[in-house]
């Protein structure tokens, strides 16, 4: 009734093209992003903003990444944590060395250094595929972490191996990390970050090259008798994949944590990424946000829900309960939905076009 | 999937998400006191027991006193797993709890603290992080809101390095120490202090990292038990690295009575583990083992059955004395702002006039448990003094007198760190002679 688009004509090709082709998904974007601009910051506590929507914009951000390798181009990777470390890294020593440099320039930079290292482990992915592959991007994760650990020089010779971001704004007194940054500046940066390069992906994975990573990972072979080039396509989709990948980093060290050591990216970061894509739907930027929200936003929710609902309970057992009722609902969601999120609201979409007359 | 379960799905998911910001009573004459615990996890074994010590003191202190100076504290716990996101989830969870907000944060963890230093100061809230975080915070003109009494790891190197000179007659010439510590931010803390007292007293240092979280140790202590044979083996281990470390060197027969721990590889879950393989082994120290303090036999008496089973525990005094410190200065606070609910403010104020006399801690019923400390504008360390214990097997037993570390070399240090960190970022370090 209501999410219907009998009568939405579409006149041109570039109509017909467009990411959003019905007009109730043109609305409810635009309302969401209204909402997330002007309505969230106004309403959401320091709370929501620093310990939620922040953590959750950068998982979304690192979850695209790893889509467009997993979910578009089909090759598994376990490299995660180390992509984002280096863009961390990378952005740490380039901001201490070129103080003068502008802080969106820093994680650009520092997301094509990681784009570098990407293709660099992706070399492997040109002979070998599947379980092998993801074995070859474990070595990815352990030595980019071994190496920012073990030289001094990444962290300009800190004792302990920490970096700590240091302050720097996106223009005059708008400080986005550092003790000066506000809550409420550090989530619209963020939003608006995110949403542009989540738009580049979108449709990224929507052109020429997009098709030829779908047609890589739909099957290789056919793909290169139709002329596409396994190497191009593989390594492309490794450099772009560690771009977002390593800005996450950047984003995860300097605007959330605003201090980092290097344990933080290891082996679980890399699950925790693979895990979100996996709930929220390989081959999906939609299915980025969705699971980048369950992965982070449930176990706080879980962990804050006994006392919203007023239950005196002991924090052990909150925590392990947490922990049990979020293994229960993956598993429960990969059963009902095992294409993920995404897939779920596509039903849902489709059912909804037919409501309330479905044949 | 059908629509109406679709609909009924994304009903109840809006339901649980929408009122997350829970509002506290609002009582007026309440101190909160935030706790940042971890009874789950990894390094459980070792929370648990710093979360009861931090819960009874102040239940003590409410129940003997009537809380402090007729001010009742409330607390309520957060469970960070030691994990870092988790930290600074609590942090922003409970910051704002109780009339006046929390008074002071104690992650022990150091990673949870470095994520918290820059909240906190922006906050003004004081980070207590009692023998662990950043030991160059200690320079408490860069640091204005971080605390790291009674000492901090380079400290604890530079005693640990007396105590063991003491034992070779004062002579390191020529000595092997071995440092086997864990691969992280907190481990990696001795190694600077270490290096320049190596330089020093020339002995020669051997460095063995070990992976987080420290179960696999077999070829590390080979090559220590097997090759290299040190006089001392230092660690910085914590959780099961501790245990582990202790039960590989006894397979290779390495001497217990020349293996010492940080003051985080020496309490009762370490060396039980290892049975009577830890017999002899010693760690560090900053306060007394055992539980015959005054204070402790008022624990007993006056909440009886309801204090922690872990009473009396190394880990547990340890919560205790993090307890007493952040009541200190609180009490310090009230002081010189009258006998209400302080500030994070007000109690990092107190924090930096801290002053613990023997007198006063014969007050507070802890004379030979904890040595006397004084805060001031410049010096967030407060001259702690530090011991080494030793495992007899059943319990941990006082092995040696109280050790000062050599201040005026490690102040420098801290300077000089401090100094960097603050170039990095951009601070303009406090003039204390300005500080009222």
């Amino acid at each position: 009734m209501f999410y219907r688009e009998a009568g939405q004509f579409k006149t041109s090709y570039g109509a017909d093209q467009a990411i959003f082709p019905i007009l109730q998904d043109k609305l409810a974007l635009a309302g969401i992003m209204a909402v997330a601009l002007f309505v969230a910051p106004m309403i959401a506590s320091t709370y929501w903003l620093e310990t939620i929507l922040v953590p959750f914009l950068v998982f979304s951000m690192a979850a695209i990444g790893l889509n467009i390798l997993t979910g578009y181009c089909g090759q598994v990777s376990l490299g995660t944590g180390g992509f984002m470390a280096c863009g961390a890294f990378f952005a740490y020593k380039l901001t201490t060395a070129f103080p003068d440099l502008h802080i969106v320039l820093v994680f650009l930079l520092s997301g094509l250094g990681t784009a570098m290292v990407g293709i660099l482990f992706g070399i492997p992915s040109l002979r070998i595929k599947g379980f092998y592959l993801a074995v070859a991007t474990l070595a990815a994760q352990f030595f980019l972490i071994w190496m920012f650990n073990k030289f001094g020089w990444w962290t300009n010779y800190s004792a302990s191996g920490v970096i700590s971001a240091p302050p720097r704004s996106v223009a005059g007194d708008l400080f986005i990390t550092g003790p000066l940054a506000s809550p409420i500046v550090k989530y619209l940066f963020l939003v608006v970050f995110v949403a542009v390069l989540a738009l580049i992906a979108k449709n990224l994975v929507r052109s020429r090259i997009g098709r030829s990573w779908m047609a890589i990972r739909d099957m290789d072979i056919a793909a290169e008798i139709i002329g596409i080039r396994p190497m191009i396509a593989k390594l492309s989709a490794f450099a772009i994949s560690s771009f977002y990948i390593g800005i996450a980093g950047a984003l995860w060290a300097f605007v959330y944590t605003g201090s980092v050591e290097a344990l933080a990216f290891e082996i679980n970061r890399s699950f925790q990424v693979l895990f979100m894509i996996i709930i929220g739907g390989l081959g999906s930027i939609l299915g980025s946000f969705l699971g980048a929200a369950f992965i982070v936003l449930l176990p706080i929710l879980l962990n804050n829900l006994p006392s919203l609902i007023g239950v005196q309970m002991s924090v052990d057992l909150i925590g392990h309960l947490e922990f049990m009722i979020f293994g229960a609902l993956i598993i429960f969601f990969l059963i009902v939905e095992p294409h993920g999120l995404a897939r779920l609201w596509q039903i849902g979409k489709e059912k909804l076009r037919l409501w309330p007359f479905p044949y | 999937m059908r629509l109406r379960d679709l609909c009924v799905a994304s009903l109840g998911a809006a339901v649980l998400a929408a009122p997350i910001v829970a509002s506290p009573a609002l009582a007026q004459n309440e101190q909160f006191v935030p706790l940042l615990v971890y009874r789950t996890g990894p390094y459980a074994p070792n929370g648990i027991p710093l979360a009861d010590g931090q819960v009874d003191y102040l239940k003590l202190i409410n129940a003997r006193d009537g809380g402090i100076n007729g001010v009742t504290i409330t607390f309520e716990e957060c469970e960070t797993q030691y994990n870092n996101d988790r930290g600074v989830e609590c942090y922003e969870r409970l910051k704002g709890n109780g009339p006046t907000g929390a008074s002071a944060f104690s992650p022990f963890s150091t990673g949870i603290t470095y994520a918290l230093i820059d909240r906190a100061t922006t906050d003004q809230i004081p980070v207590l992080s009692m023998g662990y975080g950043r030991a160059d915070a200690s320079d408490g003109t860069v640091f204005p809101y971080v605390f790291t009494l009674p000492a901090t790891y380079w400290g604890q190197a530079d005693a640990l390095i007396q105590y063991i000179s003491a034992q070779e007659d004062g002579n390191l010439e020529g000595k092997k120490i071995a440092l086997v510590y864990h691969d992280s931010a907190y481990g990696k803390e001795p190694i600077t202090t270490l290096e320049r007292l190596s330089k020093e007293r020339g002995f020669e240092l051997s460095l063995f990292p070990v992976a987080h979280p420290g179960l696999e140790q077999k070829a590390t202590w080979l090559q220590i038990g097997r090759q290299l044979r040190p006089d001392w083996v230092l660690m910085w281990g914590w959780g099961v690295m501790n245990s582990t470390a202790i039960k590989e060197a006894a397979a290779v027969g390495y001497p217990m009575d020349r293996f010492v721990g940080v003051w985080w590889s020496g309490a009762e879950p370490d060396v039980e583990p290892a049975a009577a393989a830890a017999k002899g082994y010693k760690s560090g120290a900053f306060h007394a083992p055992g539980a015959d303090s005054q204070m402790h036999k008022d624990i007993q008496e006056l909440l009886g059955d309801d204090a922690a089973d872990t009473f009396g525990t190394v880990l547990y005094n340890r919560g205790v004395i993090n307890s007493a410190i952040v009541v200190e200065a609180i009490r310090t606070a009230m002081a010189k702002y009258g006998n209400k609910p302080m500030t994070g403010e007000q109690v990092r104020w107190g924090f930096e006039n801290l002053d613990l006399t023997p007198e006063r801690i014969e007050e507070m019923g802890m004379t030979g448990f904890l040595e006397p400390l004084k805060i001031t504008c410049e010096d967030h360390e407060g001259g702690g003094k530090l011991m080494v214990q030793q495992w007899n097997g059943e319990a941990w037993e006082v092995a040696s007198d109280w050790i000062e570390p050599n201040r005026e070399p490690l102040r420098a240090a801290y300077e000089e760190s401090a100094a960097k960190y603050a170039a990095e970022q951009g601070i303009t370090p406090r003039d204390c002679s300005k500080v009222e």
